[in-house]
């Protein structure tokens, strides 16, 4: 150590700097060990970078707007610079929100980076958790992985609500006042929490400076908790990389963390930022001037929650008429409680999924290699009524815009999500389900035979053939490198029964795997090979007799 | 394919057989496609093209610079566009601020990404994983550890300290919770009482012009709150969240009214709750053709003329009726408080206090 020190110190400030930090923190080897660690490349693996970087703009941006924002309900006349509102009645918090936006520099351009990189944040953690279903990264060893992923994506929902209620406007104070109205639904304690939560009755004087402190420190503690749990295990576990030549589940292929991959990732946290920064540049969001302080009584028509709590509010809207019913004395608010149900028990699906499918397969190996969606029928069948479900929901949080916009009636809208909520996540498994079973033969149908090319060719006998090209062995790999599995039968434990579980298991299994379409052997390659060859030399023969 | 081939992964091997020790319902096939290994390298103009080499190299420099030049325009943009009470200044603030801090970013983020492709060398490099399980020695020295350290605390063996711990860590949380209990006041019967007592009259919202009925036209309708509520008070939005009522008048004729409930209009004139009965959004909209009341939150549509009864949406009690006469002088008065509580439904809101 003291050798290398001293032969770097002559070589200038950084060389010098570098030993400084060496000798007091031993950074050479935590360079040594991850410099050149490899990470494969993919665009879909970008998702959750998106994600992170939101998040870290979310930070800068959000202690940008601490400094202004004021989390107070104490009544105030306006006195700012926003003509309309002058004189009007309205908190400290709104008001000082709309000091942000018109009387401090940058401020409103900030607000805007603020909301704009929330909603990205939710939208791009939401598409990289079905990036991660869909190729089925969070097989073993990532189960627990994605339960961390799972919890960072509810989190940015939480932080995302909290944050929409501080500017303490109309929209923010209804959408509180729906919250307060579900919380009053829940038996028994409801009221309870209500006035716990509100400080008494709703609005009360207490809750945007509540929600302020669970906006800007416990929800994004815990976010940047889990956060560095998800990295850590990113790390340890190594990331995925997708079914290629030369790529197993015993090795990583891609290019290593410096220079390529820091001048990548970095770069693309600038992009992200800059993006951010155009659309908020741009587009206005979340204009709280135009709707007013809160006020229980005013309501304005066609308003929208900001779009990840849609799928609530959907539930919310779906829920039939009178079935809110009496037990005793005591009135149990069905209305409500049946979506917010159906949303857990949504959720709990979500977060259980991996350790369900692992029950199914039994498949204790470690995967490293990702699935081509098509490789895995089911699976992507339950995802796509997964998304589905969630779309009809989300949907469903529009029920009035749809019905206006588009000139129908809002009972025959209603009606048809109702009805839409469960056939369409069956339509969507079945036809999901062909759809993968179908490119699976397609693709063996191209590794077998070739790629149609388009050339037909009279052969003497006067058959008309289309030429097909083969492909590659590194695309013909790419085609048949998948893990086949095959439905199992329920058989006895060591004392010879049948479990339930075990039957359980075999139905599920036969579910999973039953019509499932294996991988293209070598055999069946090389049978194939020489009957195109065949046709090859007829056609090379029929050519040069032409000539 | 046939049965042969198929063989359950445990009791073959495939090469890489520390990543198999248990494939469950996985085959393995014997002759599945060789793996080719790593794609050849494909050579990009950069790497042949000394010209292109440093075309790209330019390019990066473009992108740098002009990030640096979007930086300096954003500091320039800060004092050249100043905000003031015309508002057209916040949207030049916003967007030439914002312009110039984009190009800032972005310069950086291409010039880097667009390095990192061109310049950089792209040869894709494989290196092993290691099973994540440690290995069995590793394993083994856990299990010691835990054991030595099991012998030296006498954890498993002192039954008396282990449970006494384990009962104290379970209480030691609750004064922890407990506290939280000031948060807020007991609800009692504050969700039962609004501010409307007998003989408040009527008054428009928000200014609190009190009514008279004569002004009412058939079809007209007043966003009302009690008489003396006012935006100086403390408690104003508690009170207006609860005392907020819709008045319309209608053609009496049409008016379906319960027979205990029949002298709680006036000619025609109802006032209900305008709070929903299920989440408490405002019941803002009254559609004047079918008499019907419509929660723009989430569609919860009330006939007004047969009680304010659900006929659509997630809600499922009517909106509370507020009992109504007219003094002497004309002016519209409420004869009581509600009669039930307003808003959301909650566990024991039919519960007799």
């Amino acid at each position: 150590m003291s050798n290398t020190a001293t032969a770097k110190k002559k070589n200038g400030f950084l060389a010098g700097t570098a030993n400084y930090v060496d000798e007091r923190v031993g950074v050479a080897g935590i360079l040594k060990e991850f410099g050149r660690k490899i990470f494969p490349d993919h665009w879909s693996f970008m998702l959750g970078e998106v994600a992170l970087y939101s998040f870290l703009v979310l930070l800068l941006s959000g202690t940008f707007l601490t400094f202004f924002f004021q989390p107070s309900m104490t009544d105030v006349i306006y006195n700012g610079v926003y003509a309309p509102l002058k004189g009007a009645h309205m908190s400290i918090a709104y008001a000082s929100s709309l000091d942000i936006s018109f009387e401090v520099r940058g401020g409103l351009l900030m607000r805007q980076v603020h909301h704009w990189s929330a909603l990205l944040f939710v939208a791009a953690a939401g598409l990289h958790m079905l990036r991660v279903f869909f190729t089925g990264a969070f097989r073993k060893p990532r189960e627990l992985n994605w339960v961390v992923g799972f919890v960072l994506f509810v989190l940015g929902m939480a932080a995302g609500f909290t944050g929409y209620s501080l500017p303490d406007d109309l929209l923010s104070g209804n959408g509180l006042r729906i919250i307060d109205g579900m919380i009053k639904g829940v038996p028994f304690i409801g009221t309870w929490i209500s006035s716990l939560l509100f400080g008494g009755e709703f609005p009360g004087h207490s809750i945007v400076g509540r929600l302020y402190s669970l906006h800007i420190m416990l929800v994004p503690a815990l976010i940047l908790v889990f956060l560095a749990i998800h990295l850590v295990m990113l790390v340890l576990h190594k990331h995925t990389h997708y079914s290629a030549a030369g790529r197993k589940d015993s090795n990583i292929v891609g290019y290593p963390l410096m220079p390529v991959y820091v001048a990548k990732a970095g770069g693309f946290f600038f992009i992200v930022f800059g993006v951010i920064m155009l659309i908020a540049s741009f587009f206005t969001i979340n204009p709280i001037w135009n709707y007013g302080g809160y006020d229980p009584s005013p309501v304005s028509a066609g308003t929208q929650p900001d779009w990840y709590i849609g799928w609530l509010d959907g539930a919310l809207r779906l829920a039939p008429t009178h079935i809110e019913f009496m037990l005793g004395d005591n009135t149990v608010s069905m209305n409500i409680l049946l979506p917010l149900i159906i949303s857990l028990v949504f959720l709990a699906l979500v977060a259980a999924y991996p350790f369900f499918e692992n029950w199914v397969t039994g498949d204790k190996r470690e995967h490293h290699v990702l699935d081509r969606p098509r490789n895995a029928p089911v699976r992507t069948a339950i995802g796509a009524a997964g998304v589905t479900f969630y779309a009809v929901l989300w949907a469903g949080a529009s029920t009035d815009l749809i019905a206006t916009n588009f000139k129908m009636s809002l009972n025959q809208v209603l009606v048809t999500m109702q009805i839409s909520l469960i056939v369409l996540p069956i339509v969507a498994f079945v036809v999901t389900k062909r759809i993968c079973l179908a490119l699976q033969r397609k693709d063996q149908e191209i590794a077998l035979h070739g790629r149609e090319s388009g050339r037909i060719v009279r052969l003497p006998h006067g058959e008309y053939i289309e030429v097909h090209e083969v492909a590659n062995e590194y695309d013909l790999f790419k085609l048949v490198d998948y893990k086949d599995y095959q439905p199992t039968l329920a058989r006895p434990n060591a004392q010879g029964k049948i479990t339930i579980g075990a039957r359980m298991r075999a139905a599920a299994s036969r579910f999973y795997f039953k019509d499932s379409v294996s991988p293209t052997t070598q055999t069946a390659i090389e049978a194939n090979a020489h009957h195109t060859h065949e046709i090859e030399e007829q056609v090379q023969k029929a050519i040069e007799n032409q000539k | 394919m046939s049965e042969q081939s198929k063989e359950v992964a445990k009791s073959n091997h495939l090469p890489e057989a520390e990543h198999v020790y248990d494939g469950g319902l996985s085959v393995v096939h014997q002759d599945a496609v060789k793996d080719p290994g790593i794609e050849p390298h494909r050579v990009r103009m950069t790497d042949k093209s000394k010209k292109h080499e440093k075309a790209a190299a330019r390019q990066v420099v473009w992108l740098f610079t002009l990030s640096m030049l979007g930086s300096a325009f954003a500091l320039y943009a800060y004092f050249a566009f100043p905000l003031s009470a015309d508002l057209i200044t916040v949207r030049n603030n916003t967007l030439f601020l914002g312009t110039g801090i984009t190009l800032g970013l972005l310069g950086i983020g291409i010039g880097a990404v667009h390095w990192a492709k061109t310049l950089m060398p792209d040869n894709e490099v494989s290196e092993d994983r290691h099973p994540i399980r440690s290995s069995e020695e590793k394993r083994a020295a856990a299990i010691e550890i835990i054991n030595l350290a099991n012998q030296e605390s006498g954890f498993s063996r002192r039954k008396l300290i282990r449970r006494t711990l384990y009962g104290a860590l379970a209480l030691f949380p609750l004064p922890g919770i407990i506290i939280f209990a000031d948060l807020g006041p007991n609800p009692g019967d504050k969700l039962r009482h609004t501010a409307w007592k007998p003989g408040t009259r009527l008054t428009q919202d928000p200014f609190g012009t009190p009514i008279k009925a004569s002004e009412l036209t058939e079809g007209s309708v007043f966003h009302v709150i009690p008489e003396g509520l006012n935006p100086e008070q403390e408690d104003y939005l508690e009170q207006k969240s609860k005392a907020a009522v819709l008045l319309v008048r209608v053609d009496p004729q049409i008016l379906k009214e319960a027979p205990e409930k029949k002298d709680w209009s006036y000619q025609g004139i109802v006032a209900y709750s305008k709070i929903c009965t299920h989440v408490g959004c405002p019941v803002a909209l009254y559609e004047q053709v079918t008499h019907h009341l419509l929660c723009p939150c989430h569609q919860s549509t009330f006939d007004l003329v047969d009680g304010c009864k659900v006929i659509f949406g997630p809600a499922s009690r009517p909106l509370p009726q507020l009992p109504i006469y007219v003094d002497e002088e004309g002016y519209l008065r409420a004869q009581s408080d509600f009669l039930e509580p307003v808003g959301p439904s909650f566990w024991d809101r039919s519960v007799k206090a």
